[in-house]
């Protein structure tokens, strides 16, 4: 499915400043699978999700995804492969349209977009209708500005635009991370709920590691740049947030002082 | 009382002016608000579409073709500065004025060399008019018409699937790149469409005015953004079609202060002085609202504790 060949990633090559971000990373991802990934601050996990995605290109190792080479290919074009939801709510919409009207421009990727009109009937039913199972009443708000929905809100409403056509892959960083406890866990049931409905290959960076042995069936710890851990669905299941901790200490060869890791 | 006479008459000929240059502010709109890129090369484009349509009138006697020819031509004109903004990475103002600078000699080309090209006693866009029933307001509906049509064009183009694209780019284009827009090309159609709109303006104030003159774009991207403000602080930004409507009642609003002024003494000279302080004001406007808004929230907060 998604193949990561050893991937290095340099930030500032040649200045002082160099930094090595993904150090000659390699990872295997099986169609279906649901990776969460944990770490410390700086280890690597947004830039290798930018990678995949695109948005950095590599320094060195190759990146295929469903067998295709996607090393240089530019980032709109793996979006037609590739659904993503942010850290910050407002990145996943366009505050000055309306909620349908940012569905329809989720709903036409891989389509193209011609002179037709922006939302045809079905494709309003349709909104309202996957709208609808989200049980946030946005379906009776479809023509209101995507700008005054609340985080919680946006972060629902951006999956369902990610997922809309369905995705191979789909990347979520800390995607709950901006959102109160309570809002947190309902978008990351709902997201549960998505990804195992359509059976969508998935990676989710978190730093709640509770949240990564709970969801999901494959959790990657990360640091600097490295994979250091890889627990499969059967591991998860035996797994403690302090046996992690401990874990994360031994093999980092670092102290686990990094609350917000743990915390979220 | 005699010198109303006179207001009256320079208010009828700016609310034509205001009709044609709101196709030009509704050009910098695109730019402005729905990419979110200011563009200087309007400058340019303006006066552009103005030569090609003299040229078309002069030359060949052709006025209609002139306002396609000057359409398609500021289209051009806005490729060229999203290619240097898009492909060559310059910052978009810089593209603008690189455009706009390159756009002055061009002008003078097109011009056959000439820095103006008068067009009295030729046939213009507003020849057949003459001798129609309503008189001298047939020239006026004429105009109202062409803006009614630019704005129904425009406002059925930005609600297509690609116009949904267009619109996104300039409010997320991390968004949109991740649903699979080439944002690149989004600012290529997106320049080219403003500017064009630009040069029909140029090209229709030149037939209007009967002539065309290489400086005549001077402080029109000014002039478009200050429509564009006065539009939206008067009439709202609710809806598109609002948007759209006021961006085009901003226009005529500029060109009736502006004949005020003039009629109250205000030396010509002095036009594009006050453009700029109008668009600097408009533009500091949401900045003074929440200055003002947080000096009412401060105080009613002291006074609340006073009160205890
Ligand atoms: N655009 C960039 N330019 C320069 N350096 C960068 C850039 N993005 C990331 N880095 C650096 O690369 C390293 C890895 O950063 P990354 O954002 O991938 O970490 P992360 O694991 O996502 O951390 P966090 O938990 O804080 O989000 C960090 O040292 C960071 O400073
Ligand atoms: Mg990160």
């Amino acid at each position: 499915m998604l193949r990561v060949e050893n991937v290095t990633k340099i930030f500032n090559r040649g200045s002082v400043n160099e930094m090595k971000a993904l150090d000659n990373i390699s990872l295997y991802l099986e169609e279906g699978e649901f990776v969460t990934v944990i770490g410390g601050n700086g280890a690597g996990k947004s830039t290798l999700l930018n990678c995949i995605a695109g948005v950095y290109e590599i320094d060195a190792g190759r990146i295929t995804l469903g067998g295709i080479d996607i090393t240089y290919a530019p980032e709109y074009k793996r979006s037609m492969y590739i659904g993503r939801v942010f850290q910050n709510p407002l990145d996943g919409t366009a505050f000055d349209m309306t909620i349908e009207e940012n569905l329809a421009i989720a709903y036409a990727k891989g389509k193209p977009r011609g002179l037709r009109p922006g939302i045809t009937r079905a494709e309003a039913a349709l909104f309202r209708e996957k709208l609808a199972l989200l049980g946030l009443g946005l379906e009776d708000r479809m023509k209101e500005k995507a700008g005054r929905l609340s985080g919680g809100q946006r972060q629902a409403l951006t999956l369902l635009m990610a997922t809309i056509t369905k995705p191979f892959l789909l990347l979520l960083d800390e995607h709950t991370a901006a959102l109160d406890p309570v809002t947190a866990k309902k978008v990351l049931e709902l997201t549960d709920r998505i990804v195992k409905e359509q059976k969508l290959s998935t990676i989710m960076v978190t730093h709640n590691m509770k949240a990564a042995l709970d969801y999901g069936t494959r959790t990657i710890m990360m640091h600097e740049g490295r994979i250091i851990m890889d627990l499969d669905s059967r591991q998860k299941k035996e797994a403690t947030v302090e046996w992690l901790i401990e874990q994360f200490s031994r093999r980092s060869g670092t102290d686990f002082d990094n609350d917000r890791m743990l915390l979220g | 009382m005699t010198t109303l006479v006179p207001l009256l008459s320079t208010l009828l000929d700016s609310l034509e002016l205001g009709l044609i240059y709101a196709i030009m502010a509704l050009g910098v709109f695109i730019s402005f608000r729905t990419l979110n890129m200011p563009d200087l090369t309007v400058d340019g484009s303006f006066t552009l579409g103005a030569a090609i349509s003299a040229v078309m009138v002069f030359n060949h006697g052709r006025p209609f073709s002139g306002l396609a020819l000057a359409f398609l031509s500021g289209c051009i004109a806005g490729v060229c500065t999203a290619l240097l903004v898009t492909k060559m990475k310059i910052q978009p103002l810089l593209s603008g004025i690189l455009m706009m600078l390159a756009l002055y000699s061009i002008n003078i080309k097109v011009m056959g060399g000439k820095p103006n090209i008068p067009l009295l006693n030729k046939t213009v866009m507003f020849s057949f008019l003459e001798g129609a029933s309503p008189g001298k307001y047939a020239r006026y509906l004429f105009l109202l018409l062409i803006l009614v049509i630019v704005i129904i064009v425009l406002f059925l183009f930005l609600k297509t699937k690609l116009g949904f694209a267009l619109r996104a780019t300039g409010d997320n284009d991390k968004m949109v790149r991740a649903l699979g827009v080439n944002t690149d090309n989004m600012i290529i159609i997106g320049l080219a469409l403003s500017n064009g709109l630009v040069a029909f303006s140029g090209a229709i104030i030149a037939q209007y005015q009967s002539f065309a003159d290489v400086s005549m774009g001077i402080g029109m991207v000014v002039i478009g953004l200050a429509s564009v403000i006065i539009g939206e602080v008067l009439f709202g930004t609710r809806t598109l079609l609002r948007r759209l409507s006021a961006v085009s009642l901003g226009s005529v609003t500029y060109r009736l202060i502006v004949a005020v002024s003039l009629w109250l003494g205000m030396p010509p000279t002095d036009l594009k002085l006050v453009s700029a302080v109008i668009v600097a004001i408009a533009l500091s406007m949401t900045a003074a609202k929440d200055k003002f808004a947080s000096l009412i929230t401060r105080r009613a907060n002291t006074v609340g504790k006073e009160g205890e």
